[in-house]
């Protein structure tokens, strides 16, 4: 074969381009979208509630996923650390998912339930306070801010559009469930939650 | 995975290798490999020519060489798929294999250190480093990498315990946790801000603080019907509640009047989350013995 044809023929060029970088989404990509074990639940899991999901866009909005992953790899090490490995049914609620690729403070895929509410507010207030090492930084304006509810509702039913199964009570109700609520709240009751399903021990 | 997906898989990556593999000796052929540094492509621009060379030796063979390796690869590992590999190699075995390779190696010196009592524990030199680690990784976050404590956080190394320091109790909160919860203004939620102030002046005084003996002394009969309850009548606490001690001057929430103010007005919650669903029972046993050990 003669480069020549290629690279004379720019139509040509194209449908070669696209038939190589697309090798690598067909094969290993669209097939997960079909897949059983990616797309199916795990036993026991819910949506979470208005106050988690506007807590877990506090959590995008803060960059908390930047330092944050929330995966945990089936290594030992990890397991150890920070409970069962992660599996793919605990996620298909999750758009976007926040697995994250960057680990500057530890996982938070199990940190549900791990340390109370109390001290999640503290940490958050002022992390060196609780942990003289930390490098995290203080998130002190969650405590004066309500949380805005304005979206919620649109959140809710987008996501339910979606084939996340929220009731049409829970969207009617959102705004009345963020009433008066402060972002602090919502961000704890969802850090609360966060591989809870899946529990086992290490 | 379905034969149809598995099928899709199989094929697009074996024809990719095998793609790559035909491109590179299609353009190696078309080229004539001996001292051609004379042709050139027969693009000239601003009198620049480009020279057509064919590939070096080395830079084709190893083309050729991850090709081989990819298909040695795909061979051994899952990559086509339904095909599990000639190794058998998954992500979870692997992990299983690693936890149970730790465990034949570890197993048998945690069960041995499970079955020994707390105190006797206490004593053992290697026990205590293990505890130690367990302790750095589980529970410094809120005690501290010194078990001081902090505000809030029990210290636990001052033989000072808000649900008892007995090795059974030390066990009981390690494994189903506890739950601190003083309510404001304790039980008489119609305290006023003068009976407040009576009550905290009370309280100082059993470390003989009291801003104002006065109002301290008028707190007696406050304490006794917010307090007592919890606190006991001499306001030396009761484990069974957690409810701390408060005669001797070692303070959870800050020792000063304005902390004791806060406390009494809003009250305190807090939680020991429960061990026994992260930590296996010989590591709980461990790490009660080291508890045990900072203060004993």
């Amino acid at each position: 074969m003669k480069h020549e044809i290629v690279e004379k023929n720019i139509g040509l060029m194209i449908v070669f381009i696209i038939l190589v970088i697309s090798g690598g989404f067909l094969a290993e990509v669209l097939p997960l979208f079909f897949l059983k074990e990616v797309n199916e639940p795990i036993e026991g899991l819910e949506p979470i509630s208005a106050l988690e999901l506007e807590g877990r866009d506090i959590y995008i909005r803060e960059g908390c996923h930047v330092c944050h992953t929330q995966q945990i790899r089936p290594f030992r090490a990890e397991t150890e650390r920070y409970g069962h490995y992660s599996v793919a049914g605990e996620f298909v609620y999750e758009r976007p998912f926040l697995w994250g690729s960057k680990r500057t403070g530890p996982d938070l895929a199990r940190v549900g339930g791990r340390y109370s509410d109390a001290w999640q507010r503290q940490h958050l207030m002022d992390p060196r306070s609780v942990v003289p090492e930390s490098n995290m930084p203080a998130f002190p304006w969650l405590f004066d801010t309500l949380v805005n509810h304005k979206g919620t509702a649109a959140k809710l039913s987008a996501l339910q559009t979606l084939g996340v199964p929220y009731t049409d009570e829970q969207i009617a109700s959102a705004a009345d469930e963020l009433e008066g609520k402060f972002e602090i709240e919502a961000l704890v009751a969802y850090l609360q939650q966060l591989g809870t399903v899946l529990s086992d021990k290490r | 995975m379905s034969t149809f997906w598995s099928i899709w898989v199989t094929v697009i990556v074996l024809g990719t290798v095998f793609g790559c593999w035909w491109l590179l000796l299609a353009t190696r052929k078309s080229q004539v490999s001996d001292s051609e540094t004379e042709r050139t492509t027969g693009h000239s621009f601003d009198g620049i020519e480009e020279y057509d060379n064919p590939l070096p030796k080395w830079w084709f063979y190893l083309y050729v060489a991850t090709c081989i390796f990819a298909l040695g690869y795909l061979a051994l590992y899952p990559g086509l798929g339904n095909f599990k590999g000639l190794l058998g190699w998954t992500a979870v075995n692997q992990w299983e294999a690693e936890v149970a390779s730790a465990d034949e190696k570890y197993g048998e010196i945690y069960a041995q250190y499970g079955q020994t009592p707390v105190i006797e524990l206490a004593k053992d030199e290697d026990a205590l480093k293990i505890g130690q680690r367990l302790f750095a990784n589980n529970c410094a976050v809120c005690h501290g990498s010194a078990a001081r404590g902090q505000v809030g956080f029990p210290n636990l190394t001052d033989d000072d315990w808000l649900w008892g320091g007995t090795p059974d109790a030390i066990l009981e909160t390690l494994r189903n946790g506890r739950m601190g919860n003083m309510p404001a203004k304790g039980v008489m939620p119609n305290m006023n801000a003068a009976q407040v102030d009576q009550v905290v002046n009370y309280v100082l005084s059993f470390s003989g603080r009291e801003k104002d003996a006065a109002a301290a002394e008028a707190g007696e009969a406050v304490f006794a019907q917010a307090c007592a309850a919890c606190h006991g009548a001499d306001g030396k606490g009761m484990q069974a509640l957690g409810a701390p001690n408060l005669t001797d001057n070692i303070w959870l929430y800050g020792s000063n009047y304005e902390w004791i103010k806060e406390t009494v007005l809003h009250g305190r919650q807090n939680e020991m989350p429960a061990q026994s669903g992260r930590l296996s029972s010989d590591q709980i046993q461990i790490l009660a013995a080291y508890v045990y050990s900072l203060s004993n």
